[in-house]
């Protein structure tokens, strides 16, 4: 397992931080925030995104992807965190990987392809807390007739706005905190009894509530075997997990790369604040846990990659990366504000577009304490 | 063309004929094999294989074969270091000359020093000792005070070094001293190269709030060195002593990847003092703190890796080296902190039949860890390298 980036995914991200430098710059982002953006991303960057390819990269050719790999992915990701790029690649990796791992020839054939080439948007209804908490899942999918009745509600849905379709996680039996009795349901948008509201977070992107107001879906709307839904669950999430920390992990460098700057040149009492030992420890600190994160990161990918990592290797490297990654970004986000002092607060400067990003991301598919107590279970484990 | 790929060959032969099975595998502490004038053999595969590996030149295999050492090149000294990482040979001895002066005096030793001094380093006959820190020149190492006094064809050396790691054991020393003390503070420092059994030299060693320790401190009153024993130009010392701490950093990080099982794992310690199942508040916290710990341990783990990977393939691991030290010292010290608390008064025996042997050794240990925090380059030392070097923020005025 290599922890670091081949020839070709090295040229795979020279390029991808080319092309956002030029078309995805963090001013774009700013601009779709004050224009309310309604997907609150821009969709003819959409569009030139999966003409480059990048939605196809971890998925087999079979299904129109590349097969590149989670760590060609990862550089991508690590690119798009450099300059804050909204888009619905998130929600192409897990959906899609979920439709891969649990999906039915049918539903593989109706929607990967699809997914891949930019035509539909797959959300992946989840959380039903302000919390994740995938076992908590408490929305109720009871038999009826052939098929089955749902109801409850979502938030916090990535990618939930002007979706085509929604993977859902609901329970057929058992209760919260129960890992059998979780089943997955694919239900299209526009289905009678499904309700969907936009929710604005502090990042400007793509959040939603659903409702399900007894939504009927036919018995063909079902991923894998009935309650048994969990396992494949956790591991879709996994890849995402392990996705958002290397967006975190390009977010913090570029945004350390930035205070740094700012130390450098940022004069009071007749010199650089940067030459003042108070600050140049904590710059060194922030540089320590960025060095430790990469680690992490690169690891959880390259365990995607690797035949011999099992699903408990690949969670707890995913649990490691999601956990230092986000504790460190965080931790990078509030020193630069404060190293930036007064103008740090301000909207003028983007030091808090990153913070802001961060912070989402860092709630998204578990937070720090989440995934210490999950690497712990895993560890656990029998190996 | 083919003649690296001979080598190989002949090299992983030889190794696989040559080193005792005992001897691959990590390395228990109380192993190692420490070169001079007097060495412990604890095994006889031990002497074997110190007696295989001198005589082949390779405990310095990229000396020049006319002052003992292996003659190879950079190419074949690589290869030499990939095929003992590959059947996880020990180091056959332990020798803070060989990876830390000899360097020096290859680069800037005169031709009677090469012959006079590297010639029993390469066979092992020489221990060594670094007499660097003073009582008060810690941190600030340029304001060393031990004095050698020009007195024709020798010095005279007065003064004390403290903190000089087995100073009781070793035949030889490399030290800073001051040949003058009216120019700034790094411009009047030498390096020399002292008998510690020269009259006037003699050694206490230091107990510390763990007990017994290998650090010594040394005294010299009118010690006398010749001059054909100081090495590099006159007051020429402080630039070698930082090209030979470069080399420490080097071998250290070579030592790295022998590194020593870490001696306590504590996920798996933690269980039989908190129970897996407690629900207990206090249990449940000590748990969550004791993971975050774990996980960073796993995340630096996978950085040495890392970094060894980036230099195998020719990157700039500059950065990752710096960050080395402070990292792995502060997680042991975080660690010994947990498990003390998990421990409780199980942690705090001194010694008896209470508490056991285990216990009374993680008590010792976590005493000791104070000084890695503190010895090579303290952690605030670190950070200000950090800074500098890898970040470039600016000095201080």
């Amino acid at each position: 397992m290599s922890l670091i980036y081949s020839e070709e995914q090295r040229m795979l991200a020279d390029t991808a931080r080319e092309f956002l430098a030029a078309k995805s710059p963090v001013a774009a982002q700013r601009r779709l925030r004050d224009e309310r953006a309604t997907n609150g991303f821009d969709p003819a960057l959409w569009r030139e995104i999966v003409d480059l390819g990048w939605t196809g990269i971890p998925f087999p050719e079979a299904v129109g992807g590349l097969e590149f790999g989670y760590k060609a992915l990862g550089a991508v990701f690590e690119e798009m965190g450099r300059t804050l790029c909204a888009s619905p690649m998130f929600s192409v990796v897990v959906s899609g990987a979920l439709l891969q791992l649990a999906g039915t020839p049918e539903q593989q054939t109706a929607w990967l392809p699809a997914l891949i080439a930019g035509d539909k948007r797959v959300a992946l209804a989840l959380d039903e807390g302000p919390r994740h908490d995938p076992l908590a899942t408490t929305l109720s999918a009871r038999r009826e007739g052939s098929g089955y009745r749902l109801d409850g509600s979502k938030v916090f849905v990535v990618d939930g706005i002007g979706a085509d379709a929604w993977l859902l996680a609901a329970r057929t039996e058992g209760q919260a905190g129960d890992r059998e009795g979780v089943s997955l349901f694919l239900v299209s948008a526009g289905t009678a009894g499904l309700s969907m509201s936009p929710q604005s977070l502090i990042d400007s992107r793509n959040h939603a509530r659903l409702r399900l107001d007894s939504v009927l879906v036919p018995a063909s709307a079902l991923l894998g075997a009935e309650g048994q839904g969990f396992g494949m669950l956790d591991q879709a999430l996994d890849r995402g997990r392990a996705c958002l920390a290397a967006e975190m992990l390009g977010a913090a460098e570029q945004l350390f790369a930035t205070t740094l700057d700012y130390l450098k040149t940022r004069v009071q009492f007749d010199a650089p604040i940067g030459s003042f030992q108070a600050l140049q420890h904590r710059a060194a600190r922030c540089y320590t846990d960025l060095c430790l994160a990469r680690s992490a990161v690169m690891a959880a990918l390259a365990a995607f990659d690797d035949p011999a990592s099992d699903a408990t290797t690949c969670g707890r490297l995913a649990s490691l990366a999601k956990w230092k990654a986000g504790e460190t970004a965080a931790h990078v986000s509030n020193e630069a504000v404060q190293m930036h002092g007064g103008i740090g607060v301000t909207d003028e400067l983007d030091v808090g577009l990153f913070l802001k990003r961060i912070r989402v991301a860092q709630a998204c598919l578990g937070d720090g304490d989440f995934h210490c107590q999950r690497y712990a279970a895993l560890t656990e484990l029998p190996a | 063309m083919s003649g690296i790929d001979d080598f190989r060959k002949e090299t992983r032969a030889w190794l696989e004929a040559n080193c005792p099975a005992s001897m691959r595998g990590a390395m228990p502490d109380g192993e190692l094999v420490w070169g001079g004038r007097e060495v412990e053999f604890k095994s006889e595969d031990q002497r074997l294989w110190f007696e295989r590996m001198r005589d082949k030149g390779w405990f310095c295999p990229d000396w020049p074969t006319e002052y003992g050492g292996g003659g190879l090149s950079p190419e074949e000294h690589a290869v030499l270091e990939a095929e003992m990482r590959r059947l996880k040979c020990r180091p056959p001895q332990i020798n803070l000359g060989i990876w830390m002066l000899g360097p020096v005096i290859l680069e800037f030793g005169s031709e009677e020093q090469k012959r006079a001094l590297l010639t029993p380093m390469a066979r092992g006959e020489m221990r060594w000792c670094q007499g660097f820190s003073e009582p008060n020149a810690g941190s600030d190492l340029a304001s060393l005070k031990t004095t050698a006094r020009d007195a024709g064809d020798h010095f005279i050396v007065d003064g004390t070094k403290i903190w000089t790691s087995y100073g009781d054991k070793s035949d030889w020393m490399y030290a800073l001293v001051r040949t003058d003390a009216t120019v700034q503070k790094q411009k009047g420092i030498s390096l020399i190269a002292l008998d510690m059994r020269s009259p006037g030299v003699s050694v206490a060693p230091i107990d510390l709030i763990s007990g017994k320790s290998s650090f010594c401190q040394v005294f010299f009153d009118g010690v006398s060195v010749p001059k054909g024993q100081l090495i590099g130009p006159l007051n020429g010392g402080w630039t070698l002593a930082k090209s030979l701490l470069q080399h420490e950093r080097k071998a250290m990080s070579k030592f790295g990847e022998f590194s020593l099982p870490t001696h306590f794992d504590l996920l798996e310690l933690l269980p039989e003092y908190v129970p897996a199942g407690s629900r207990s508040p206090a249990d449940i916290a000590l748990r969550a703190r004791a993971t975050a710990c774990a996980m960073d341990e796993h995340a630096y783990s996978l950085t040495v890796q890392r970094m060894g990977e980036e230099a195998r393939a020719g990157m700039d691991v500059s950065g990752l080296m710096a960050i080395m030290k402070l990292v792995h010292t502060e997680q042991e010290r975080d660690k010994f902190e947990i498990l003390l608390d998990a421990l409780g008064h199980r942690a705090l025996g001194w010694e008896g039949d209470e508490f056991s042997a285990g216990e009374l050794a993680l008590t010792r240990a976590w005493l000791m860890s104070f000084t890695q925090t503190i010895a090579g380059g303290a952690s605030e030392i670190q950070l200000n390298v950090i800074a500098k070097r890898v970040l470039g923020l600016p000095e201080g005025k």
